[in-house]
C-alpha cells in the first residue's frame, strides 16, 4: 500500500476556535478511511482542509509523498481529490448533466453537452450507476441526487473521494446500495474518505481516525476495537444510551391520550402531505416515528400541535375533539411541541434564555402584573429551570443563539416540559447534538413518559427508535405504512417501510 | 377615440412604442443578467438617471452624441461599481444598496445640472436621427415601425436573442445562471463567485446606463430632473413579470411601452380623456402584471441573498 494524501500537523483555527490541532493523518491507495466523531470535533474542517476549501495555518499536506498546497478547491481537483457535500451543493432547477458541467472550464465558451454526455454515461456505466442525465434534479429522489453529486467528482476525475456523511438523507435502503457502490469504487481503485458518525458506516471501513475536540484520539482498524471502545474514543467516556425499557406501564399504555384518525392537509402548493393518518398514543406510551425527512412528519407535528389545519380527519385529546382550533388551545390543553429546526422554530435567537423560557406562555398571570411582564418573577423561574436542566450558560439574559446547539435546545425542552401536561411532541429532538447531551434528552424524555405522558418521537435514528419507542410508526409520503413492535421487527422491515411498502394492519 | 385606429395613427402609435421601448428594454435585458446571478440591483432607476444625465452633459459639452453614447456607458459602469462592491464585497443587504444610489443619484445629478447651467440658458444637443435600414424599411406597415428607427433601437433588441443566447448556450451562461441557484456549486469549483457577480452587475449597469443615454439622445434636447420618470423601476417589474425570462421580459416591455405610447399620442390628438388615466396606465398595468404573474414564479432562488461560505 502506497500513501497518497497525508497531514502533517495540520492545523485549523476559526475566529475563538481550534477546529483542528496538530492532526496526522494518513490515507492509502485504495482504502475506505472514516474520519469518526462528534458534531463540532473538527471532521468537516478537516476534510475542507483536504479539498482546498479552507487553508490551514500550520503544518503541512502531502501528496504521493510530496509537498502540496492548495490554495483553492481547483487545485484539489486538479491533484484528483473530489468531495461530496453532506448538504448537497445542487442547481435543483438544472438537469443531472448541466449540474455536472458546471464549473469545470474544459469546453472554451461553449457548454459542449453531448462530449459530456458521453463521458458521464459511460462512469454511470464503469460505476453502475443509473441515471437520467436530462432529467431535472429537482424531480429526482434524495438517493439519486446523492449520485449526481458522487458523478461531479468522478467527472472531475477524481481518485480521492472525500464523502461528508453521505448516509444523513437516505433511507436505510438506499445507503446499502451507496455502501455497495462505495466498495465498488474501491475495487476499481479509488481511496475513499468517509465522514460519518453512524457505528454501522464506521465498522465498514479499512481504518477509522477518531477526531475528538479537534485532535487526532487515535487510529485504528475496526475489527480490532469494539464500537463501546471506538464510542469512548469518540467521546472520551462512556455512553450509556441503551436505556431500560421497563415498558413501565402496560396498563396505563391503553388509556388513549391522542387518538388521530383520517388526517389529511394539503400544502399551498396543493401537494399532498399527510393521506389519511390514523394514531393513537396512551398514557405513560412513547411512539416513535420514523421515516426519511420531508415524507410529512412536520405537518404531523404542526397539525397535532395546532399550528397548521388538516382538511381533513379528526384530532382527539384525552376525549375531546380538538381539530381546527388553534395552536393556543392546544398548548392550554397541555401539548407541548419540540420542532425538528430548534433555532428557527423553537427559539428566538435574539432574545434572552429567561424570554425564550416563556415564549407562547408571555401572557400566562405567572409571568404578568397587569399589562407589564413581571421580569424579576421571569427571571427566578428561568434560574430555577437553567439549574434544573443544567443549561451552560453566564446568565439568564445570554442570547440563545449564543449557547451551545445542545444547550438552546435544553431551552426549548425546559419550556415545554414546564407547560405541558399531557402529550409531548418531539420532532428530531436530538439532531446535530452530541452524544452526551442525547443521553440527557433522552432521559428526560423517558421521565416524562413515566409521569404519564403520551409522547410522539420522530428521529432519523433507527436504533434509538428501537430502543426507546413502545411503538414505532412508520410515515413515508405522508401515509403511515405501519406500525411495529420494536421487540418484534427489524431495521430491514422499519426500512422497507420507510420506502413505502405497505404493512398490512397488523396491531 | 375611433382617431387611433386609423391606419398612419396606428402606425404610429407602434412605431413609438418601439422607441419607447428601447431605453427600458436595455435596463430590463441587462438587469436581468443581474438578476440571474443573483444580485437583485433595486437601483436601476438611479443607473439609468446617472447615464441620462451623463449622456446631456457630454452631448452638450463635446457636440458628439456617440461620444455621450460612450459616455452614459461608462457612467454605468461606475455606478454599478459601487453597486457591486456594496453588494458582493461588503454583502449589504441587495434592496437597501439600490435605494442608496437611487436616492444618491437623484440628489447628485440634479446637484450637478444646476451647477452646469447655472447663470445661463440651458444649453440642448441635436439628438439621434432615425437609421432607415435599406429594403426592409420599405415594406408597407410593418417597415416604417420596425425598420425606420435609431440604430441604438435596433441594438436593443437585438441584445434579447443575444442574451438568450450567452445564458442558455454558453459555459457562461450556465454558471452565470448557477450563481443565481446556487452559488456555491461554483464555489466548491474553485471558480470565484465574486469575480463573476462583480462582471454580471457591471454588464446590467452598463446596459442600464446606455438605456438612460438612449432616453436622453433619443427622446429629447434637454436634461429634466428626474428625467427618467421610473423607468428603471418599470424595467424591474418587467423583469418580474416576464418570470426572468428573455422572451418574457421583451413581452413585458413592449406592453408598457405600447401603453405609454398610446397614452402621448391620445394628449396629441386632443382625446377627451384625461390624458393622466393614460399615462398612468404603464403603471397600472405592472401592478396588475405582477399580482398576476407570481405563481408560478421562475425566480431565481439565491436572487437577493448575499452569499457567505
Amino acid at each position: 500500500m502506497t500513501t497518497i494524501l497525508r497531514t502533517v500537523n495540520l492545523t485549523k483555527r476559526f475566529p475563538g476556535v481550534i477546529a483542528n490541532e496538530d492532526v496526522n493523518f494518513d490515507l492509502q491507495k485504495g482504502e475506505i478511511h472514516c474520519l469518526f466523531g462528534e458534531n463540532g470535533a473538527g471532521k468537516s474542517t478537516l476534510s475542507s482542509c483536504l479539498f482546498g476549501f479552507y487553508q490551514p495555518e500550520g503544518g503541512s499536506l502531502e501528496l504521493n509523498g510530496e509537498p502540496v498546497k492548495f490554495r483553492s478547491p481547483r487545485d484539489a481537483i486538479h491533484a484528483g481529490i473530489g468531495m461530496v457535500h453532506q448538504h448537497f451543493v445542487l442547481v435543483p432547477d438544472f438537469t443531472v448533466l448541466e449540474n455536472i458541467v458546471v464549473g469545470t472550464h474544459e469546453h472554451g465558451w461553449q457548454l459542449g453537452l453531448d462530449e459530456a454526455r458521453k463521458r458521464v454515461a459511460s462512469l454511470c456505466r464503469e460505476y453502475e450507476i443509473d441515471l437520467e442525465p436530462d432529467a431535472l434534479v429537482r424531480d429526482l429522489a434524495v438517493g439519486q441526487q446523492q449520485w449526481v453529486e458522487i458523478l461531479k467528482a468522478l467527472y472531475l476525475g477524481a481518485k480521492v473521494l472525500i464523502l461528508d456523511e453521505p448516509s444523513a438523507v437516505l433511507t436505510p435502503e438506499e445507503s446499502i446500495r451507496l455502501f455497495r457502490i462505495i466498495s465498488h469504487m474501491k475495487e476499481l481503485g479509488l481511496s475513499i474518505i468517509l465522514i460519518s458518525h453512524k457505528m454501522v458506516e464506521v465498522m465498514q471501513s479499512d481504518r477509522v481516525t477518531v477526531l475528538r475536540k479537534g485532535k487526532v484520539v487515535g487510529t485504528v482498524c475496526p475489527d480490532e476495537v469494539t464500537p463501546k471502545e471506538l464510542t469512548r474514543m469518540m467521546v472520551g467516556r462512556d455512553i450509556e444510551l441503551r436505556v431500560v425499557r421497563d415498558r413501565s406501564n402496560k396498563e396505563a399504555a391503553k388509556e388513549p391520550v391522542l387518538v388521530v384518525g383520517g388526517l389529511s392537509y394539503r400544502d399551498t402548493r396543493d401537494n399532498l402531505m399527510l393521506d389519511q393518518v390514523t394514531l393513537t398514543i396512551g398514557r405513560g406510551e412513547i411512539l416513535g416515528l420514523a421515516g426519511v425527512s420531508g415524507n410529512g412528519q412536520k405537518e404531523l407535528f404542526e397539525v397535532l400541535s395546532g399550528i397548521i389545519v388538516p382538511g381533513s380527519g379528526n384530532v382527539t385529546l384525552a376525549g375531546e375533539r380538538i381539530e381546527g382550533l388553534p395552536s393556543r388551545h392546544y398548548m392550554d390543553r397541555g401539548v407541548g411541541l419540540v420542532p425538528d429546526d430548534r433555532f428557527r422554530e423553537g427559539l428566538i435567537p435574539e432574545f434572552g434564555i429567561q424570554e425564550n423560557m416563556i415564549l407562547g406562555w408571555q401572557r400566562h398571570d405567572d409571568y404578568t402584573q397587569g399589562p407589564f411582564l413581571n421580569h424579576k418573577q421571569i427571571g427566578t423561574i428561568a434560574e430555577g429551570l437553567i439549574d434544573e436542566f443544567r443549561i451552560k450558560a453566564p446568565s439568564a439574559d445570554t442570547p440563545v443563539n449564543h449557547l451551545s446547539g445542545g444547550n438552546a435546545q435544553k431551552v426549548i425542552l425546559a419550556r415545554e416540559f414546564v407547560h405541558s401536561n399531557k402529550l409531548l411532541l418531539a420532532n428530531q429532538p436530538t439532531r446535530g447534538l452530541d452524544l452526551g447531551v442525547i443521553e440527557y434528552v433522552y432521559k428526560q424524555i423517558i421521565a416524562k413518559r413515566d409521569e404519564g405522558y403520551a409522547v410522539l418521537l420522530a428521529s432519523e435514528e433507527l436504533e434509538d427508535l428501537l430502543n426507546l419507542s413502545d411503538r414505532i410508526a412508520v410515515i413515508s409520503g405522508g401515509r403511515i405504512t405501519g406500525v411495529v413492535d420494536p421487540e418484534n421487527t427489524s431495521i430491514e422491515e422499519i426500512g422497507l417501510l420507510m420506502a413505502g411498502e405497505r404493512k398490512e394492519a397488523a396491531e | 377615440m375611433g382617431e387611433l385606429f386609423q391606419e398612419a395613427i396606428l402606425v404610429s402609435i407602434l412605431a413609438g412604442m418601439i422607441r419607447i421601448a428601447t431605453p427600458i428594454l436595455f435596463a430590463a435585458i441587462g438587469e436581468l443578467v443581474t438578476q440571474r446571478a443573483g444580485i437583485w440591483n433595486m437601483g436601476v432607476e438611479g443607473t439609468m438617471l446617472m447615464g441620462a444625465f451623463t449622456a446631456y452633459f457630454i452631448a452638450t459639452a463635446t457636440g458628439s452624441v456617440w461620444l455621450a453614447v460612450l459616455a452614459a456607458m461608462i457612467a454605468g459602469a461606475l455606478v454599478g461599481l459601487i453597486i457591486a462592491f456594496m453588494t458582493v464585497t461588503m454583502r449589504v443587504d441587495h434592496f437597501i444598496t439600490g435605494l442608496g444610489i437611487n436616492l444618491l443619484v437623484a440628489g447628485l445629478t440634479l446637484y450637478w445640472f444646476r451647477m452646469y447651467i447655472k447663470g445661463r440658458a440651458q444649453p440642448t444637443f441635436d439628438g439621434f436621427d432615425n437609421v432607415a435600414i435599406p429594403g426592409l424599411s420599405a415594406i408597407p406597415f410593418i417597415g416604417e415601425i420596425l425598420f425606420d428607427q435609431r440604430l441604438l433601437t435596433y441594438m436593443a433588441f437585438a441584445a434579447v436573442p443575444a442574451v438568450w443566447y450567452l445564458l442558455y448556450r454558453t459555459r457562461w451562461g450556465l454558471e452565470l445562471r448557477c450563481l443565481g441557484e446556487n452559488p456555491k456549486a461554483l464555489d466548491i469549483k474553485g471558480l470565484s463567485v465574486s469575480a463573476r457577480q462583480y462582471a454580471a452587475v457591471l454588464f446590467g449597469s452598463v446596459m442600464t446606463g446606455l438605456g438612460g443615454g438612449f432616453l436622453m439622445l433619443g427622446f429629447s434636447d434637454r436634461f429634466l430632473a428626474d428625467i427618467t420618470a421610473g423607468r428603471g423601476w418599470l424595467a424591474i417589474v418587467a423583469l418580474i413579470a416576464g418570470n426572468w425570462m428573455p422572451r418574457g421580459v421583451l413581452a413585458a416591455v413592449l406592453v408598457f411601452a405600447l401603453l405609454e405610447s398610446v397614452a402621448t399620442h391620445v394628449q396629441v390628438l386632443g382625446i377627451d380623456v384625461p390624458h393622466q388615466i393614460f399615462l398612468a396606465l404603464p403603471y397600472l398595468a405592472s401592478i396588475l402584471l405582477l399580482m398576476g404573474l407570481r405563481r408560478q414564479s421562475r425566480q431565481p432562488q439565491r436572487l437577493g441573498i448575499p452569499y457567505f461560505r
